[in-house]
């Protein structure tokens, strides 16, 4: 029975002594050890975050690149099809512009030495006329300065032209 | 060879056993009823329950012993002396007489002379112990305050010490290395999971201490040299202090469902719920106790056998009878380390679980 009385004395000192050991271990035990324990796995949790914020950065990062150098090459091929078009067009343009002026000038050409043409003719014409006029005239004269000739000639004519 | 030891380890065991049965000294277990020479109850009893000195060990017939203050509180005030005035007496004989008044010891108790129920020089002498005597408060610095007092010592520099051992980034070093696991333990294991991650904070320091405490006076308690070997977590004074005070704890922080559920529980028809509330309400009570009884019953237990074990050898009265107490003692020594241990642990963990219990928030009718 004695061992389950339980003593005045050393129910105080029990209860005095883990109410001191309560305060005085929470002071400076449990508070700086509790303390250190959740700063260090406060920044373990932080150092987690930060990493894995910095990996999803870095796959943003990386999907960036792929995009923009997509885009880039999306660009210089629109921009090369483009130019190769342009080109196209241009070779087309120059083409069709060089063979209208050349057929300008043909025709001008044409034109010209038709309008030549007919001024030599006309020239030539004149030239003929006058060097015709010319040559009657210097046969007409030789043909005047002699009298027997003329008679001659006269005497076939009527010869030749027989009265029917 | 792992063959042969182990063959040598169970002859060894079946040879202890076949001594136990074959000695009828320890086959009968005879009580040495008026035996002077030695009796184990007496010792046994001795030895678990607090004493007004340290005694140490017997040399030559002489008692070698730590005197302790005494403190009581008389009729007429406060009175001290050391332990040691009583000259080892345990029996009532030795009379101290301090500010007029005289005091005797038996059976560890301190008595007014004129009241002691036994002994010489008793002025009154009665028959039985449990004679209800007379007796001035005894607050005195008895083996278990006294080792109470060396655990505190030791948890502080434990401890503190430990809170010390941080460097800058919080990492520790030396023997926080060691306690930080456990304290962990209590805090992950304990703490959070039976109270909860809202309000364990306000409950840790309280938990941590009560987990320590009984386990360095356990395991103090295991220890069978002075300054330790007091069966302090083993005397039902001690755990009937912290059971309280997990019981106050519990009662004071307890919310409107926690009371709810003890006198009308819900969910239930009424009969139900009239028959329920007596038991739910004793049950206040019953947790606590239980706490107290199996802390108390554990640790005083484990002393027990082993002691009764080492009692073997003088039971039996035969050098050879030491090689199985030593054997079995040092078994259920290492048993007890555990048992230490776990019983700390499972103060804790229900202490948590009642004060979870009782801030518990029911978000549904069941």
């Amino acid at each position: 029975m004695d061992l389950v009385t339980p003593d005045v004395g050393l129910l105080f000192w029990t209860f005095l002594s883990f109410i001191v050991l309560l305060v005085t271990l929470r002071m400076v035990a449990w508070k700086p050890m509790l303390g250190a324990v959740n700063s260090r796995e406060q920044s373990i949790r932080e150092a987690l975050a930060s990493a894995e914020a910095a990996k999803r950065d870095m796959e943003n990062l990386t999907t960036d690149n792929e995009r923009i150098l997509k885009e880039a090459r999306a660009e210089r091929e629109a921009m090369m099809k483009e130019a190769r078009e342009m080109k196209t067009k241009m070779i087309a343009d120059a083409k069709d512009e060089a063979k209208v002026a050349a057929d300008k000038m043909i025709t001008n050409a044409q034109s010209a030495i038709e309008t030549e043409k007919k001024a030599a003719i006309a020239e030539l014409k004149n030239q003929v006329a006058s060097l015709s006029l010319e040559i009657a005239e210097k046969v007409v004269k030789a043909e005047l300065s002699d009298k027997d000739k003329q008679l001659k000639l006269v005497k076939d004519m009527l010869g030749e032209a027989t009265l029917n | 060879m792992k063959t042969t030891n182990f063959n040598l380890i169970r002859s060894l065991i079946l040879g202890v056993f076949f001594i136990l049965v074959a000695n009828p000294a320890i086959a009968a277990s005879p009580e040495p009823e008026g035996d002077s020479e030695f009796n184990v109850t007496d010792m046994i009893m001795h030895h678990i329950k607090d004493a007004h000195d340290f005694h140490i060990m017997d040399w030559d017939g002489h008692a070698i012993s730590i005197p302790l203050p005494v403190i009581l509180w008389t009729n007429n005030g406060l009175v001290t002396f050391m332990s040691s005035e009583f000259q080892h007496d345990d029996t009532g004989t030795v009379v101290v007489e301090k500010n007029g008044q005289r005091f005797v010891k038996y059976h560890e108790e301190i008595y007014y002379a004129s009241e002691a129920p036994h002994g010489a020089t008793a002025e009154k002498p009665s028959e039985g112990v449990h004679h209800e005597a007379e007796k001035p408060l005894d607050f005195s610095i008895t083996k278990l305050v006294f080792s109470m007092f060396l655990s505190m010592v030791l948890l502080l520099l434990i401890f503190g010490l430990s809170a010390r051992k941080y460097d800058a980034n919080g990492v520790p070093k030396g023997i926080a290395k060691f306690t930080e696991p456990l304290v962990v333990f209590i805090r992950d294991e304990v703490a959070i999971p039976n109270i909860g991650e809202k309000n364990y904070k306000r409950f840790l320091p309280f938990l941590l201490t009560l987990f320590f405490f009984i386990w360095i006076n356990n395991v103090m308690g295991l220890i069978p040299f002075f300054p330790f070997s007091a069966n302090l977590s083993g005397n039902i004074a001690f755990t009937l202090v912290l059971a309280i005070i997990t019981f106050v704890i519990t009662t004071f922080v307890a919310n409107k469902d926690y009371w709810k559920h003890i006198f009308w529980m819900p969910g239930l028809p009424v009969p139900m719920k009239i028959f329920l509330a007596p038991i739910e309400f004793m049950g206040i009570f019953i947790k606590p106790i239980s706490l107290m009884i199996r802390l108390f019953a554990n640790i005083t237990a484990g002393h027990i056998i082993v002691l009764s074990l080492i009692s073997l050898i003088f039971i039996a009265q035969s050098e050879w009878a030491a090689i199985p107490a030593v054997v079995f003692s040092v078994f259920i020594s290492i048993i007890e380390v555990l048992v230490v241990a776990i019983q700390a642990y499972i103060f804790t963990l229900l202490s948590a679980l009642y004060i979870g219990s009782a801030m518990e928030e029911h978000e549904h009718e069941h």
